[in-house]
């Protein structure tokens, strides 16, 4: 397949996207006796929250932010949370599943998928059943995965946080169905028809503060199955004959960063990376070490709770 | 840059349509390559394509269709071109997923409606364009596939879009543009087909590309659905939605409805900022120069171009529940931001959306499409369907599973209703309630055929008599023999003898009564029907619980032995279900507490 065309005039695609974004934030919390917004931090999560803040103008965002550290996140990341936490008006909440952690669950020992399992999924769970959480918003996006293509924008979850796609709500319309039961939620994402070349749009024009791990600078990387992955701290054990060396690399999606694969790139501002992702052949999830854990793997993950 | 356009993609099994979507976002370069590495590896598992990479797979994003190679669920899409932006969904062409193609074809503005060069129209075909139709759709593409099997034949394209044109005036589309294409080779899709020099109109993509889509008439004037009502201190309010149509600016006189009072526009508040005007799919929200009463689920219009207003309508309706529509029984409708309780009064006919004629119906089952008449429990600000999707679709939730069961477009409201006015008497049902000295309200028993309901209202009513209030008990005797003696014991007949009974106890707490109601009233939906008639705190539903073995054993009128012997019919805790409360007011339990200690219990709960 050849290089994707480099296109970066949007058009009046953003407005509309915008427009139907803040739609479904403000039918999502007209409905919701507690909602809640799943913020990973990374950049949809950004875009998503300025999104909030706007459709809720002048009043600040009505909804806490609930964060589930899985305690392997990028240094970057926690440190650009807790910028952005501190701002007024804003309530983040972080949730550690302590259990897992007390076990030492790591990605390294107990591989990705049972880590995943404990330390996102099931922290994931216990932190919405903490917060009996009505409507919970998230930064997915239909183009990121081809099960999440059909997810519904308002998706309903069970008791248990699971998805069944078989019994989905039908959609129709603009016209979302906000009406769980007693003990079932909506996952609600706003950002459902957006792609990622959309998101580096929107944060280029409205100027969105991201993580600086999304633009290229030299970074201290070994290269494992085919990946670079960041030597973040010392807890990333290194193989015979992995030595770190200095590359000039970014990231496209955030994660744990031993299961967070970066890019070579000299992409080091927004325009930079928006070139790039307009020209990108493969996918942003291709860097997501848990996607490829067998076919259907994600949506295995979300009929267990995932996101 | 034309505006994006939005359309749906509908075909029959076997038509080629997940390979054309494929095809499309292949060469539109919207599919990156280890997404495609994993269709390749699907394809080895799934494919139909041999050793070639089985475009569908890029689609059937699930894992049962991927085993089943069908597309059951709709998939939405977004890709690009230097020319314009897509919004694409993909529709099962499947018979029993005519509810999905709906769903799809709701939000397009155009359908590319696949046959197979092969085939030619079928049945399917009608019914894919009559939905597209329904649903507002007037620009269709024909795309004539699989043109590699038929030698590029133009005498046999020339006869299938023929065909189509009869099915196309019948089903409302107004524009049809017909196109000779190979999906499985991108032929006539992204690229001209070299065997097909005889056809001079465009490719597939090039007519979307450039297709321009015009809003309909009846969308000039400024309308906005109230989603949120943002207060966040005391100086400032306001009023949150998506403009549905027209366009609106600052100083502009608009009235709300339903209530019709007049005020203007004050500012348009956008983040950090005003803007001068906002138009049809704009977010904003909008700050009033009068303090006016608006609440989520009014319309904001034109002064000068009102909304409708109606509790009555004529509407299309497709069922999209797995149980069968039931006449009288009350669910609950969402239209724009607006929700309340609605009944379907009549079912004039069902559609057959294969032949395009109607045929009297007593139901509507899953994928029936009908024309019914609907009553709601209040006044709704409405627009006809085809002027305006947003304030004319609406869909039925049912009560208990809160899922949606319907989605209907409204296509006129009926004459009665506009004439209905609320009166507004002088007398108030509060000078009423002190002209009688007491608190009136509905206490709602329900419970089991011999639970102990009557004998627990009779004394009710006593004790309250007793201190000088007013009362009456509604319960089978004295409402079966008279008002419902026309109703029988069908599902139906059940749903509309509780409604009728529940009006009733609102007119008599309006006129300042305390009403004991007194029906095994089993389900859930009808019990939530009623209290949604009531103010909040006049309606107590009180759960009279007994084990059925107790009730059995008790047995007053000898029903349940009769029923046992099958004597009876639809007997409750028998062979009909009974749907006990989640969350009564009041749970009296008569197997282990006595009457008189019920009824303290229920008269403490008042005080």
């Amino acid at each position: 397949m050849t290089a994707h065309g480099t296109r970066p005039d949007s058009g009046p695609i953003l407005e509309t996207l915008e427009s139907e974004a803040i739609e479904i934030l403000r039918e999502g919390v007209a409905a919701a006796e507690r909602p809640v917004m799943l913020y990973s931090i990374g950049k949809d999560s950004s875009v998503l929250l300025h999104l909030a803040r706007k459709a809720f103008w002048p009043a600040p965002v009505p909804f806490p932010l609930l964060h589930i550290d899985t305690g392997w996140k990028f240094r970057e990341m926690i440190e650009f949370r807790d910028r952005t936490a501190a701002e007024p008006g804003l309530e983040l909440r972080v949730h550690t599943n302590q259990e897992g952690r007390k076990a030492g669950i790591n990605p390294f020992d107990h591989g990705s998928e049972h880590y995943t399992d404990v330390m996102k999924t099931e922290a994931l769970r216990q932190a919405l059943d903490a917060g009996r959480y009505d409507v919970i918003f998230g930064g997915a996006r239909r183009d990121e995965e081809r099960s999440r293509a059909k997810e519904r924008v308002f998706s309903l979850r069970n008791h248990n946080h699971q998805w069944d796609p078989k019994a989905q709500r039908p959609e129709i319309w603009n016209l979302y169905n906000t009406r769980p039961r007693p003990g079932e939620s909506l996952r609600v994402s706003p950002l459902s028809n957006w792609t990622e070349g959309d998101v580096w749009r929107y944060v280029a024009a409205e100027r969105i503060p991201v993580v600086p791990l999304y633009f290229a600078r030299e970074r201290p990387v070994v290269e494992r199955d085919g990946g670079l992955i960041l030597v973040d701290d010392e807890r990333l054990p290194l193989g015979p004959g992995e030595t770190p060396r200095m590359c000039r690399v970014r990231f496209r999606t955030l994660g744990c960063y031993p299961l967070s694969a970066a890019v070579e790139s000299a992409a080091g501002t927004v325009e930079g990376v928006l070139a790039e992702t307009l020209a990108a052949d493969q996918s942003e999830r291709r860097g997501r070490v848990i996607d490829h854990d067998g076919e259907g793997s994600m949506e295995r993950k979300k009929r267990e709770g995932y996101f | 840059m034309l505006p994006p356009l939005r359309f749906v993609l509908c075909g029959s099994v076997d038509d080629g349509k997940s390979t054309l979507i494929g095809r499309l976002l292949h060469e539109c370069r919207a599919v990156f390559e280890d997404q495609a590495r994993a269709a390749a590896e699907a394809s080895r598992r799934y494919g139909t394509q041999g050793d070639a990479t089985d475009l569908a797979l890029l689609m059937d994003g699930l894992m049962a269709e991927r085993e089943q190679g069908i597309t059951i669920d709709v998939a939405y899409r977004r890709f690009e071109t230097p020319r314009r932006q897509f919004f694409v969904a993909d529709a099962p062409g499947h018979e029993q997923y005519t509810r999905n193609m709906a769903t799809g074809a709701s939000t397009a503005d155009l359908a590319v409606v696949l046959v197979d060069a092969e085939k030619g129209v079928l049945p399917q075909t009608a019914r894919h364009s009559r939905i597209a139709g329904m649903l507002g759709i007037r620009h269709v593409v024909l795309a004539v596939n699989k043109m590699d099997r038929v030698a590029w034949d133009p005498a046999r394209f020339d006869a299938i879009a023929a065909a189509y044109e009869a099915v196309a005036t019948e089903t409302g589309i107004t524009r049809t543009q017909a196109i000779p294409l190979s999906a499985l080779d991108g032929g006539g899709v992204t690229r001209r087909a070299a065997p097909a020099a005889w056809f001079s109109g465009p490719t597939l993509l090039e007519h979307l590309e450039t297709v321009e889509i015009a809003p309909p008439a009846g969308e000039a004037a400024f309308r906005m659905p109230v989603q949120y009502v943002n207060r966040p201190n005391p100086g400032f309010r306001g009023y949150c939605g998506r403009i549905a149509a027209g366009a609106v600016a600052p100083g502009d006189r608009v009235r709300i409805f339903p209530s019709g009072a007049e005020t203007a526009v004050a500012r348009i508040v956008v983040w950090k900022g005003e803007r001068e005007r906002a138009e049809r799919g704009d977010s904003v929200t909008l700050v009033l120069k009068d303090d006016r009463d608006v609440s989520r689920g009014d319309v904001i219009a034109a002064a000068d171009d009102p909304v409708e207003v109606a509790d009555q309508f004529q509407a299309q309706l497709l069922w999209m529940g797995d149980e069968p529509l039931v006449v009288g029984r009350p669910y609950r409708l969402k239209l724009h931001t607006r929700e309340t309780g609605a009944a379907v009064t009549r079912i004039k006919h069902r559609l057959d959306v294969v032949d395009g004629r109607t045929r009297p119906a007593p139901t509507l089952g899953l994928n029936d499409i009908g024309s019914v008449n609907l009553a709601t429990d209040r006044p709704l600000p409405f627009a006809r369907y085809e002027d305006n999707r947003t304030l004319g679709g609406f869909i039925l939730l049912d009560r208990r599973t809160g899922t949606t069961v319907g989605a209907g477009m409204i296509r006129f409201p009926l004459m009665r209703a506009a004439n209905v006015r609320w009166q507004d008497f002088e007398v108030t049902r509060e000078n009423r309630a002190r002209a009688l000295g007491q608190h009136p309200r509905c206490l709602w028993l329900t419970g089991l055929s011999g639970s102990g309901k009557s004998t627990i209202a009779n004394l009710i009513e006593q004790r309250l008599v007793a201190e000088g209030k007013h009362t009456f008990v509604l319960d089978g005797d004295n409402v079966r023999h008279g008002l419902n003696r026309d109703l029988g014991f069908t599902e139906a007949d059940r749903a509309e003898n509780i409604r009728r009974v529940a009006e009733v106890a609102r007119l008599m707490v309006d006129a300042g009564l305390i009403v004991i109601v007194s029906f095994i009233s089993p389900y859930r939906s009808e019990r939530d029907y009623a209290r949604g008639l009531f103010e909040p705190g006049d309606f107590r539903e009180i759960f009279v619980d007994a084990p059925l073995e107790t009730c059995e054993a008790r047995d007053p009128k000898g029903l349940y032995a009769r029923a046992r012997r099958a004597e009876v019919k639809n007997f409750t805790g028998i062979s009909s279900p009974y749907e006990p409360p989640e969350a009564p007011d009041l749970r009296l339990d008569t197997a282990t507490e006595s009457p008189e200690r019920c009824v303290d219990r229920v008269l403490e709960s008042l005080a």
